[in-house]
Parts: C-alpha cells; sequence; structure tokens
C-alpha cells in the first residue's frame, strides 16, 4: 500500500506503457476496519467498499462527478463483481487522503478523461474481493463449499440447502471467523459481464430531474454568511484601499473586508452581499498585467514564431526538404491563431469554507482535492491531515475546478479566516467571465511541403504560447527539456516524456518546435481537451491545406498517413462509410474531416455544412467515431460524445475572451455566447467494438470538431479561417 | 409579502426589489432553482409564473405576489413524477444536471401551449436554456417521448 506513494510521480498518461491490468490489481488497497464494525457502522471491506448490517452497500469515490459520468461508471464496476444492482449502491465522496489518490497521478484529481480507464481494474478488484469474503464466511458459517455458493443481488444463496444470507447478515461471520481480504482474487470474464458494456442511466440522475441534486453552490449551513467579492478589472490587480460605507449601511451586510482576491462582502443572503458590492468604492493597484492585450499577444507570439523555438522533434530533414520544395512552388506556409477561452460552467465557481484554531474544512466542487489541500494547508500554515473536503456534485468543469492555484477555494478560506461561522463565496457570472482562468492564446506558424504525388514530404511546426505546467508543481513532469508537451499535444509523431505517443499520421520529415510565451495577462488553466484544443485546429486544418495543396482527398489523405496506426486507420475507415464521405452536396455545402489522438482512444469526426452567401452557416451532420477500448458504458460514451463536441463546437464557433488595455472585454453570455439547442447538429456515433482496455471518453470528441467545420467551411467555400473563432471570420453559425 | 409557491402560501421578508430567484434560493431553501448569469441569458432560473416560463433572476419579487408560482420542486405529484420528468429519466438527459431543472420548466411550458411540437418548436421554445455539457440532442429527444407520455395519459 505504502509503495505506491513513494514511488514519485506518475505520469497522466504513462499508464498505457505500463501494460494496463497488472498496474490497476496492484493498486487496489484493502483493509478491513474493525473499528468501523465494532461501532456498527458497517464494515470496510476494503477502502472502496462497506457494507451495513442492514445491507447498504456504499462505494467511496475517489473520482469526482460534473457530468462526466464517473459515479456511474464507477458503481457499475463495482456492482459488476459484488453482484448488486448498481443503482442500489450508495456513494459517498472518499476522503482526501493518500489512499484514495489515483494511482495514475498519485494525487487526487479528476482529469484527463482516465476515470474509467483508471478505475476499471480497482473498483472491480474491490468489489471482488468484498464478494471473496462474503462467501468464504458463508461458506464456513454453513459447513458448504464456495463452489455451491452463488451471490445474487446482495445475498449468499446456497441452492443445495435454500439457504441465504444478504451480505450485510454475513458481516457478523466475517468478523467472527476473523475473515481477511484475499491476496488475489480471479475478475469475471468480459462474457459474464451483466451490467459493464450494457447502456447505463445516470447513477445520479433521478436528482437531476427533481431538482434534489445537490451542487455547492445550494449548500448552506447553520450561520452561514454569503460572501460577494469585488475584484480588479486586471488580472494582477491589488486593493489600494476602499470605503465600505454605503456598502455596510445596506441590509443583511455583516462585515467588508480586503482579501487578496479583492474585496469581499459578507451577508447573511447572496443577493444582499451582491447588491452591496455594487456599492463599494475601491481604490485599486492595476498591476503588472496592466496594458496588455490580446492583439499584443498575436503580435507578440508572431514574431515570436518566426525565432527557433525549443526542438522536441526533428525527424528526417524537415527545413531541407522545405528549401528544396520551394523552388518546385510545393511549399504552404500558414499562421493560425487561437484566442484565450472561458469555461463558463454553468454552475460558478463557488466554495464555503469554515475555519477554526487549526483546522479548517471546506466544501467545494473540485477536480482536484489533493491540491486544494496542499494549498490551504501552505495558506493557513496548518498540517495538511488538519483540511477536510466534502465534495457535492459540480455544475459542470471542463478543467476549470482542476485550479492549480486553488483560487476559487483558497480565497473562501481566506474570507472565512476570523469568522466564527462558514463563508459560501460565489462568483457571478461576470466574474467567472472576467476574473476566471483561461485556455490560453496560442499561436502556431507552420510550413509544410508536399511530393510528386502530392503526399506530404515535409512538416515544420512551431507552436507559442503560456505553458501550463512550467513553474508548476508538475514541472519536473510535464516539462521536457523546458517544452510543455501540453502545448504540442498529438503535434508529435515520436514518445515525447511521460506521452508515448503523439499524432497517428506518419510524415517523412517532421520537426516541430515550441516557445513558452511569457507567463503574463491571464492565468493559463486546462481547457477540455487541453493542448489539443489549439494543436487539434492547427494540425488538422494546416494538414487540409497540404492535401489541398497535393490536390489529394482529405479523408484519403488521412487514410494513407495512417496506415501504419491500425486502430487509427480501421476508425477513418468506418467514418467514411458510415458518413457517405463520397457523396456528392449541392453547392453551398460542403465536407470537412478531422481526427485525433487523446489518451489512447482515436476519434475521428466528419461534417456537414450549409453556408449561406453572409457567412451563416449551419452545421447539419456530424458523424464521430470513436474507438475507446471497450465501453464501460455505451450509453454514457454517446452522451460524452454529444456534449464534448458541443463544447469543442461552441468555442470554435465563437468563443473569445479579448483583453484590452489589461481588461477582459466580455462579461456575460451575451458577449461570450456559448452554444445553443438550435445550432446544435445532428450527431450520429459509432463505438467501434473493443477487447483493449477501456481508455477515455470525455474529452476526445472535443477536439477534432473544431478543425473539421473550419475544414467543411474551406471545402463548401474555398476561404480558409486561420484566426478563430470563426464568428471573428465572418463565419456565424446559426 | 406573501407569494403561492408550489400550491403554498408563504410569507416572505425579502427587499420588494430581491429577484425571485434569490427569494427562491435563499430565502425559500428552494434550490433546485439555479443561479447561471443573473441577465436573463442562460435559463437555468426557469420557473413557472401563472403557467408561463420566466427568467426569476431577473424577476423582483414584488412583481409576482400573491400569483401562482411553480418551481421544480413543484413538478412531481402524488403520483410521482410528471411526463417531462420521466422522459428526461429515460432519455438519460442529464450529465452534470445544473441546467437541466431550467431546460425541465422551459419543455413543460412549451409542451402545455403546444402538446405535439416539431424540431423547429422545440429549438425556438429551448433555445434560451444553455446546457453546457451539451445534453441538446437528448434534450430534443426527450420533449417528444414527454409529448408522447402526455397525449398517452390523456387518451388514458
Amino acid at each position: 500500500m505504502s509503495e505506491h506513494l513513494t514511488t514519485g510521480s506518475m505520469s497522466r498518461r504513462r499508464f498505457v506503457q505500463s501494460s494496463g491490468a497488472l498496474l490497476f490489481a496492484a493498486q487496489c488497497p484493502v483493509g478491513l476496519s474493525r473499528k468501523a464494525y465494532a461501532s456498527g457502522a458497517g464494515a470496510m471491506m476494503n477502502s472502496f467498499v462497506r457494507i451495513d448490517p442492514s445491507n447498504v452497500i456504499t462505494m467511496l469515490a475517489n473520482n469526482s462527478e460534473f457530468g462526466n459520468g464517473a459515479y456511474t461508471v464507477m458503481s457499475m464496476m463495482l456492482a459488476e463483481e459484488l453482484d448488486v444492482d448498481y443503482r442500489s449502491i450508495a456513494l459517498e465522496a472518499a476522503p482526501t487522503t493518500p489512499e484514495y489518490y489515483s494511482p495514475l497521478f498519485r494525487e487526487y484529481l479528476t482529469a484527463g478523461s482516465v476515470t474509467t480507464g483508471s478505475t476499471f481494474m480497482p473498483m472491480r478488484t474491490a468489489g471482488a474481493k468484498a464478494r471473496a469474503m462474503l462467501l468464504e464466511a458463508a461458506s464456513r458459517d454453513w459447513g458448504v463449499p464456495t463452489a455451491e455458493l452463488s451471490t445474487v443481488d446482495a445475498t449468499v444463496q446456497h441452492a443445495g440447502t435454500g439457504r441465504i444470507s444478504t451480505y450485510g447478515e454475513l458481516l457478523e461471520a466475517i468478523h467472527r471467523l476473523d475473515i481477511q481480504p484475499p491476496e488475489t482474487v480471479t475478475l469475471k470474464d468480459p462474457s459474464e459481464f451483466k451490467i459493464l458494456g450494457k447502456p447505463a442511466r445516470r447513477y445520479e440522475g433521478a436528482g437531476k430531474v427533481d431538482g434534489t441534486a445537490e451542487f455547492g453552490i445550494d449548500l448552506k449551513l447553520p450561520g452561514m454568511l454569503y460572501g460577494a467579492i469585488a475584484r480588479p478589472p486586471v488580472h494582477s490587480g491589488s486593493v489600494v484601499d476602499f470605503d465600505a460605507t454605503e456598502a455596510l449601511a445596506m441590509p443583511g451586510v455583516v462585515k467588508v473586508k480586503a482579501i487578496r482576491a479583492g474585496v469581499v462582502v459578507l451577508a447573511d443572503s447572496y443577493w444582499r452581499a451582491q447588491k452591496a458590492r455594487a456599492k463599494l468604492k475601491i481604490n485599486w493597484d492595476r498591476g503588472a498585467n496592466d496594458g496588455v492585450s490580446s492583439e499584443q499577444f498575436y503580435a507578440d507570439y508572431r514574431a515570436l514564431a518566426d525565432t527557433p523555438g525549443l526542438l522536441a522533434e526533428d525527424i528526417g530533414d524537415a527545413i531541407g526538404a522545405l528549401d528544396a520544395a520551394e523552388a518546385s512552388g510545393n511549399v504552404v506556409e500558414a499562421t493560425y491563431e487561437m484566442p484565450l477561452l472561458a469555461h463558463a460552467t454553468l454552475e460558478p465557481m463557488n466554495c464555503i469554507a469554515q475555519v477554526e484554531g487549526d483546522t479548517c474544512t471546506i466544501w467545494s466542487g473540485t477536480q482536484y482535492q489533493s491540491n486544494d489541500q496542499e494549498v490551504i494547508s501552505r495558506f493557513l500554515g496548518i498540517p495538511q491531515q488538519n483540511v477536510t473536503i466534502h465534495r457535492p456534485l459540480m455544475g459542470g468543469s471542463f478543467g476549470r475546478r482542476s485550479s492549480k492555484t486553488a483560487d476559487y477555494t483558497v480565497e473562501a478560506v481566506e474570507a472565512a479566516m476570523g469568522e466564527l461561522v462558514p463563508v459560501q463565496i460565489i462568483w457571478s457570472r461576470e466574474e467567472d467571465i472576467r476574473s476566471g482562468h483561461y485556455r490560453p492564446l496560442f499561436v502556431h506558424k507552420l510550413r509544410g511541403s508536399v511530393d510528386e504525388s502530392g503526399m506530404p514530404e515535409a512538416w515544420h511546426q512551431v507552436a507559442v504560447g503560456q505553458s501550463l505546467m512550467q513553474g508548476t508543481k508538475h514541472d519536473p513532469t510535464y516539462m521536457v527539456r523546458g517544452i510543455d508537451i501540453y502545448s504540442l499535444d498529438g503535434c508529435l509523431q515520436e514518445p515525447f516524456g511521460v506521452f508515448p505517443y503523439g499524432t497517428s499520421y506518419q510524415i517523412p520529415n517532421h520537426r516541430v518546435e515550441s516557445h513558452n510565451a511569457p507567463k503574463k495577462g491571464i492565468v493559463p488553466q486546462e481547457w477540455r481537451s487541453v493542448g489539443h484544443t489549439h494543436t487539434g485546429i492547427a494540425y488538422e486544418c494546416f494538414l487540409d491545406e497540404l492535401a489541398h495543396k497535393g490536390g489529394i482527398d482529405p479523408m484519403e489523405l488521412r487514410l494513407r498517413l495512417t496506415k501504419d496506426h491500425a486502430r487509427m486507420n480501421r476508425v477513418l475507415s468506418v467514418l467514411k462509410e458510415k458518413c457517405e464521405w463520397d457523396k456528392p452536396l449541392a453547392p453551398g455545402r460542403g465536407r470537412g474531416v478531422a481526427s485525433r489522438i487523446y489518451n489512447i482512444s482515436p476519434v475521428a469526426q466528419a461534417v456537414e455544412v450549409t453556408v449561406a452567401e453572409n457567412g451563416d452557416f449551419t452545421v447539419d451532420r456530424v458523424v464521430c467515431v470513436v474507438d475507446c477500448g471497450f465501453a464501460v458504458n455505451p450509453l454514457g460514451v454517446e452522451g460524452q460524445v454529444e456534449g464534448g463536441l458541443a463544447y469543442g463546437l461552441g468555442g470554435v464557433a465563437f468563443g473569445n475572451i479579448d483583453i484590452v488595455n489589461g481588461e477582459v472585454q466580455q462579461s456575460n453570455f451575451h458577449d461570450y455566447p456559448v452554444m445553443r439547442l438550435p445550432q446544435m447538429p445532428k450527431v450520429e456515433v459509432h463505438i467501434l467494438p473493443s477487447d483493449e482496455p477501456p481508455t477515455g471518453i470525455g474529452e476526445q470528441a472535443t477536439t477534432p470538431i473544431a478543425p473539421a467545420v473550419a475544414n467543411a467551411l474551406f471545402n463548401a467555400t474555398g476561404r480558409r479561417v486561420r484566426r478563430f473563432p470563426l464568428s471573428s471570420q465572418g463565419f456565424n453559425l446559426v | 409579502m406573501k407569494l403561492e409557491v408550489n400550491g403554498n402560501e408563504v410569507e416572505i421578508t425579502s427587499e420588494a426589489d430581491t429577484p425571485l430567484l434569490w427569494v427562491l434560493r435563499d430565502e425559500l431553501g428552494l434550490v433546485g432553482t439555479k443561479y447561471g448569469c443573473g441577465i436573463a441569458q442562460c435559463g437555468a432560473c426557469t420557473v413557472h409564473l401563472e403557467g408561463r416560463a420566466i427568467r426569476s433572476c431577473v424577476t423582483p419579487v414584488s412583481a409576482v405576489a400573491g400569483k401562482r408560482i411553480q418551481t421544480i420542486e413543484g413538478q412531481a405529484s402524488d403520483q410521482g413524477l410528471s411526463p417531462v420528468q420521466q422522459a428526461w429519466l429515460e432519455t438519460d438527459v442529464a450529465q452534470c444536471g445544473y441546467c437541466q431543472s431550467g431546460q425541465i420548466m422551459a419543455a413543460t411550458a412549451l409542451l402545455s401551449s403546444n402538446p405535439s411540437p416539431n424540431d423547429a418548436d422545440i429549438d425556438a421554445a429551448m433555445a434560451g436554456n444553455i446546457c453546457r455539457c451539451g445534453t441538446y440532442p437528448r434534450i430534443r429527444k426527450a420533449v417528444h417521448l414527454a409529448a408522447a407520455l402526455m397525449s398517452e395519459e390523456q387518451g388514458a
């Protein structure tokens, strides 16, 4: 158990190199808490399963639920091996202790679309080991061989004698006979699965139709005060002084004080806190980011892209091949520019904190609670174990709630310091859009050539943008020779750092460089599918440009470039057939295709668009083929694909955070538009059957949609978009 | 001030200009109705006023005094979930679920005025309700299913 805690930081994605199943089996902690049983509260069969005498079976969930379906797949896995109905399992968020850290991240973190893959063996093993103990108890207690026993609906049964006991009833025998968890256990063969691989509705779905699902923003603790924070107009700004006279005179206002994030008004209701906040008079020091602008970022990054970057990969002789190709006119050059993006989760950031002596308790929707704990313990100067985190459901996250700075968490702690009651900070939508963390702005400069047959011969890419990992505690794992591996997500042909794969395409001369842009203006943050959100557009659109240059059909080109990558080649072959790629389209319509691999899962999408004279366009149809290994819950996979591509489509169509003179110009959904129902295309999802271990699907569909749509617009109109969003170039998704 | 919420008369003390949303959430503890934008752009706060869908985040409570208000908490009855809720559950619409109270309230209002909407009707009626998880394909499907369930119910 302690072994895995001392082996150092494991990569988010290294598991592919470690022959999955064995690794995960080894990570399944076990232990039987006698104390818990003796108290009558139920027996911990192992870290993940508690059974109560009343036969309530509780799963301790160490992955967050924010729409990703974590609770559904985890309960399905446990239920499968324990022979219970997954919907009958009770669920608790597991505490923030190392035994619940992700075996991949060595942290308590739900990210990177690895929940299904990384829990597939541990949760099944936990269920199977608990079941084995129950069988042994019944066998010894009843004096019958284990082989004659069966488990059905949380009972152990013996056909010969007709004897039957609930799991809860067998706890006494487990205790009396001192039955210990088995060292090893045999898991079901997939052919025996009754739950896994079958479409299953969301575990916590019922509360999400009757209003009872409890999100962080819904919690109300006795005596709790609500806090609204006035934040500086510029990221990096700070309070010089303030006048709260008027605010303090407003009804319900209890206190106004300066914290690092700004000036916080504490009141007995959130509305009253918000209203009083508007009455504050604050002098701000605008700080180091005063004067920065998105346009200046673009200009600076373009200039950087013309200079040599840090070399990530240099296969063959790309520069030589490109220079030679100039003479024959076979070279294409393009620069792609991607803006800052906000996550805009529908439930705004919020956190409740209570500080009592040298302990702190928070109630927070979070993807990353070991980090929250760490940041809070550092801030308060108290031991990490003195920070208790309660994790409610989350109204979306998309990466935002994996904040490395724990921004929305630690500020609540700061606001609660010195108060005798819990304090809940809630962000307004305006704060969310203006004062959040963002997908960093990126510029990719590309130069490529095609050979006489029209196939890509050389590729030279220089990426410029702020690094997600540089200077953070993750630096040693995710920075390779100074290069943030996320800045080049899916751009490299050879393994790089902890990423065993990049692109599935093979181009003979392939050179990729990266610049870490100066840390300035904003705090960069992972945004659903991370680096692929910009590399996907640059890579897949430029590949389309090369296809056009070489006179090769874009689908055909991708099929040829992936001939050595069996899984992606299969995905593309199925896609070509399902989307009826060769069927002619009417004038004004266009087709586009793109493919990406994210965490081992190859995904490809083909889209059809219709473009009006004025640039208004509709996405009429999206066909998406995914290979996510064994699909634990096909219904969930389909939902993640639909939703993931909706998120990516909104982003590419009109997602844009624009900074002028240090200030974010957007503030709410009227000027930071997101996808709405009428804009949603018809989506067809094809999940390829597979016996491979499950891999991710939460972020995979977000990436290809953006370049596929841009490529389809080119196909329809002959106009190539290289600055995003599409709406900034006259293409409006309607 | 008196309100009629989900069939119950309640006395409230919030200031007259307080948006209905915050009266429901902070004073009455009816937190199924959500805050998403505060400016009637996202639909998460949708409730029914005299059977019509309104945005409670921009509706001062004084404007609805004495009027009939229904929230997500008032959708189910002694007979169980409403047809729209059943359809939502059966279609497995929700992902994070945060917007779904508003979606269900908007869909219920649509179906009460148009019992058999086509896709265009659904698009028009539901365009004001944002779902960041992108459950839109299933929302469309669930509205059709709810329409079918309601017509079955009436036929029975």
